[in-house]
């Protein structure tokens, strides 16, 4: 009986607690930069796509929701001809993000991406491309690492950085 | 014919009144809930969410009219109109603020316990007629503990009877002008409220239609407006009880400086309120310690009572 009115005189007094709901479309709750949200396209830091078509990331997608065609410029560089995420699969488990060789698919904390209409969730590449380099400012693949080609070793072409020693733990 | 005008306005009001009233205790028992656990409830539709019984109600007449084909038809249909019916004929005997009353019986107080005891049918056949074990369950339990609360329910007044001389409400309330019967009459005002509670069927003791293990007992069944009714029967009753104990125990419309109707809703208020946090705060109890509560402290505690109120009216005399 004691113990009843205990509870009844401490459910009373948390009247006046701070609530604990967060609410939401006012407010929101705090998401890290390195949510898993919304995939995006990033560029290097001279603007162009970084994306290189290498399929890796459609290979590693648990749920198949990546498609894309890889095509090549006219100084033989690879670029997607088109890039499609189906968000209506994509489960954000960011595989692709850690897949890719250039950083160039990533996600952010932007979580708030509903349609009315299912056929509005499969983004293109217009929609996945951003202007910006994203979480990696600096980092432009083809200066890191290049590609040892005829007369030229890795790291020796035009506008090239000499690859990382690996097996340095220097910086 | 005025007098007559009057008093169909009287009965319109107390229609409308408590059934709005029951409209509004849903918002107001979500929000308090919400209160009481660190939360906000309902408050998006409308200011402070005051419109979410209207955005219910039209959810809930829209709803599929579901009878399931093995049950027996015409009981299901009727045993949910019998709570609403019961609950709101028991309103009629209520004294709102003196001359506002629907009818001021001299057995007024029977009269209520006559329709309480009606109420129970609801439940019963509701039960019955939804051809299905687990609200039958419920059912059974509703009748144990409806007509057993029931009995000391009406031996825990007879204190209040005693002192005021008279089955009528509106005797009753005045016969509290000096001192207010929660004051004299404490056993029992708690007899009376955890009686009340278990006639309504509300947490903490609403095994009738315990979720955890009946689904939802009486009413599992039941969709739509039907169980609607159920719904708003439940919280007219809670606001019967609220008004009988503030006409019973605390000096009905009594009170300094406001004018009588306002005390009376306030006091019934409070009540209500109560009655929320009991909700909030209590778990429900098991089916045996109910009937034990019952039968070996509710009843002792009111036959004493009887006894005692009794011998100290005599000797006053």
């Amino acid at each position: 009986m004691l113990s009843a009115l205990k509870t009844i005189w401490l459910v009373l007094r948390h009247m006046f607690h701070r609530r604990v709901t967060v609410q939401y479309p006012e407010t929101s709750n705090y998401l890290a930069p390195r949510y898993r949200g919304r995939i995006v396209l990033t560029r290097d830091p001279d603007g162009e796509e970084r994306c290189v078509a290498c399929y890796l990331c459609a290979a590693v997608c648990p749920v198949d929701c990546i498609s894309l065609q890889a095509t090549e410029d006219e100084h033989g560089r690879r670029y997607p001809e088109f890039f499609r995420i189906n968000f209506s699969r994509c489960i954000f488990c960011g595989f692709c993000e850690e897949a890719c060789p250039t950083y160039s698919i990533q996600l952010t904390p932007d979580n708030e991406m509903s349609e009315y209409k299912r056929k509005n969730l499969v983004y293109e590449k217009d929609d996945l491309l951003i202007s910006g380099p994203g979480k990696y400012h600096d980092y432009n693949f083809y200066r890191v690492a290049g590609l040892a080609i005829q007369g030229k070793d890795k790291g020796e072409a035009e506008n090239e950085e000499p690859p990382v020693d690996v097996r340095s733990l220097l910086p | 014919m005025r007098e007559i005008v009057f008093h169909l306005l009287v009965v319109v009001c107390v229609l409308g009144g408590t059934l709005s009233m029951a409209g509004a205790l849903i918002w107001l028992e979500r929000r308090l809930l919400a209160l009481w656990q660190d939360r906000y409830g309902p408050n998006r539709v409308g200011p402070f969410g005051l419109f979410q019984p209207v955005a219910d109600a039209i959810k809930i007449f829209t709803k599929e009219d579901w009878i399931p084909p093995f049950a027996d038809r015409a009981v299901f249909v009727a045993a949910p109109a019998v709570i609403v019916v019961t609950v709101l004929m028991s309103f009629a005997v209520v004294p709102f603020a003196p001359g506002v009353w629907v009818a001021d019986l001299n057995v007024g107080l029977l009269f209520l316990f006559g329709m309480s005891s009606l109420g129970a049918y609801s439940l019963i056949l509701a039960g019955w007629a939804s051809n299905n074990k687990y609200s039958l369950i419920g059912g059974l339990r509703a009748a144990a503990q409806t007509i057993s609360y029931e009995v000391f329910m009406g031996l825990s007044l007879m204190g209040v009877v005693m002192l005021a001389g008279s089955f009528s409400l509106r005797a009753i309330v005045e016969a509290q002008q000096g001192v207010w019967f929660c004051v004299t009459q404490f056993p029992a005002l708690v007899v009376f409220l955890i009686a009340g509670l278990a006639e309504t069927h509300r947490l903490p003791f609403d095994m009738p239609e315990a979720e955890s293990e009946l689904v939802a007992g009486f009413h599992s069944e039941y969709s739509g407006m039907k169980f609607g009714m159920f719904f708003v029967g439940e919280y007219l009753a809670i606001t019967l009880l609220s008004a009988l104990a503030t006409v019973l125990f605390f000096g009905g419309w009594l009170g300094p400086v406001l004018p009588p109707l306002v005390w009376f809703v306030l006091k019934t208020g409070a009540l209500i309120c109560g009655i929320i946090l009991l909700r909030a705060s209590l778990p429900r109890l098991r089916f045996d310690q109910l009937m034990s509560l019952g039968w070996k402290i509710l009843l002792p505690v009111a036959l004493l009572n009887i006894v005692v109120t009794g011998a100290i009216a005599l000797l006053g005399k």
